[in-house]
């Protein structure tokens, strides 16, 4: 399922950060967003994920396609290690846990309780999470805050099987992932600020 | 759903989960009533049927800002709203997930404070059955005013005062129930309306509750 982005523009909190942007993601192929702080690349990210409506432009392929992991991982601190996978991989109606828990590393931990992970740990649970999906599109919001250099090799790894698989990843990361990725640069496409046109001057 | 129902009561009955609170908060009121308005029993026995209808309104109200909140700020709401469920079962199975947790142990729990309140005998079953009827209401319209003001911080008080004056029919159908019942009369037609408000909000307010479920993710 190839993901198709033409000539997108998007607004953060009613203001447009990105316009005109378009890509295509294919099979097989990661994308690294990059650009400063504040360039869109999370609002582009929930835009693709569906979250928030874009201005205008149109995303094609992404209906019932898109995994999203965003900087918040969605971990029931209550629950244990397999029980938030379960959960997830039952929404997603996915067969079983093991693949994620072992792509991950998370087998010793599997009945601990999330809330007693380290934050390196609760991301890995997070991107596990992922797997258990099944969908071909990951959609990866800075996916290695707070990992380790392990864990970074690690999830690079699963990125790959997923690109072998014929998956796809659209990753904004500021760190080399070390993965054959083209790069989508976004400072090119940065919203002009709008020009006020209908302002008029009597009213000073 | 089915998973989503079961993680919800999994994490209520857990640690820090609120299970419990709003049943301890009613038998609280309760109490404290008999303190307040005197000992006569013949006053107790008359106002019982709506001191335990507000009661058990309140004990609602109070874990529901929990309701999607805990999911929107550890980011389950966003993965949620991207996954294969729509929003409006989310939103309803969370709706039955906090009337099972909250409203019906209150139900259970109300002929046992009858009893402190000199409830007369005849009004036992109608109290129940008016609770059984009115409290999934509640939970539902909690659960649009969850919806409302998700993401707000300390939206709780905003919570309770845009959702207290949705809960007034309710309120009133639902105490008119337990009065009448309680002194033999005709509940025919307070039992049907109350009924009928429960049908509508639960028919419909889960997809207003979605639509601004998704204004608020954005």
């Amino acid at each position: 399922m190839t993901l198709s982005v033409t000539d997108l523009s998007i607004a953060r909190g009613g203001v447009p950060v990105l316009q005109g942007l378009g890509f295509d993601l294919a099979p097989g192929q990661a994308l690294v967003v990059r650009g400063p702080n504040g360039i869109g690349k999370t609002t582009l990210l929930r835009t693709i994920a569906g979250l928030q409506p874009p201005i205008s432009g149109r995303i094609e392929g992404a209906e019932d396609c898109i995994a999203y992991a965003g900087h918040s991982d969605g971990i029931k601190p209550t629950l244990t290690v397999t029980e938030n996978l379960t959960f997830w991989a039952s929404v997603f109606g996915a067969s079983g846990i093991c693949p994620a828990l072992d792509a991950f590393e998370l087998n010793d931990l599997s009945d601990r309780h999330a809330g007693n992970l380290s934050a390196g740990q609760k991301r890995r649970l997070g991107l596990s999470r992922l797997l258990v999906t099944g969908r071909p599109i990951w959609v990866l919001d800075e996916p290695t805050v707070s990992l380790d250099v392990l864990a970074v090799a690690l999830f690079a790894d699963a990125v790959r099987a997923h690109l072998g698989r014929g998956g796809s990843a659209l990753v904004a990361t500021h760190i080399d992932l070390g993965l054959d990725a083209d790069v989508l640069e976004l400072g090119p496409y940065r919203a002009v600020p709008r020009a006020v046109d209908d302002f008029d001057g009597d009213f000073l | 759903m089915i998973a989503l129902l079961l993680r919800d009561l999994k994490l209520a009955f857990r640690a820090g989960g609120g299970f419990g609170l709003g049943l301890a908060f009613f038998l609280i009121v309760t109490v404290l009533v008999p303190f307040s308005v005197g000992p006569q029993s013949s006053l107790l026995a008359t106002i019982a049927p709506g001191v335990l209808w507000l009661g058990a309104l309140l004990a609602c109200l109070l874990s529901l800002d929990r309701l999607l909140a805990l999911d929107w700020e550890d980011g389950s709401l966003d993965l949620l709203a991207t996954a294969p469920l729509p929003l409006e079962a989310v939103v309803t199975i969370k709706a039955l997930a906090h009337w099972i947790t909250t409203g019906l142990p209150l139900v259970l729990a109300a002929p046992v404070l009858g009893v402190l309140l000199n409830m007369p005998v005849p009004g036992f079953f109608w109290l129940v059955a008016s609770l059984l009827v009115g409290t999934p209401a509640l939970s539902v319209i909690g659960t649009f005013g969850a919806a409302l003001t998700v993401g707000l911080k300390r939206g709780g008080l905003l919570l309770s005062l845009l959702v207290l004056p949705l809960y007034v029919p309710t309120l009133i159908f639902g105490a008119e129930v337990a009065r009448r019942g309680a002194v033999g009369m005709d509940i025919a037609t307070p039992l049907l309306m109350l009924a009928g408000i429960t049908a509508a909000t639960v028919a419909l307010l889960p997809f207003a509750s979605a639509a601004v479920l998704r204004v608020n993710l954005r």
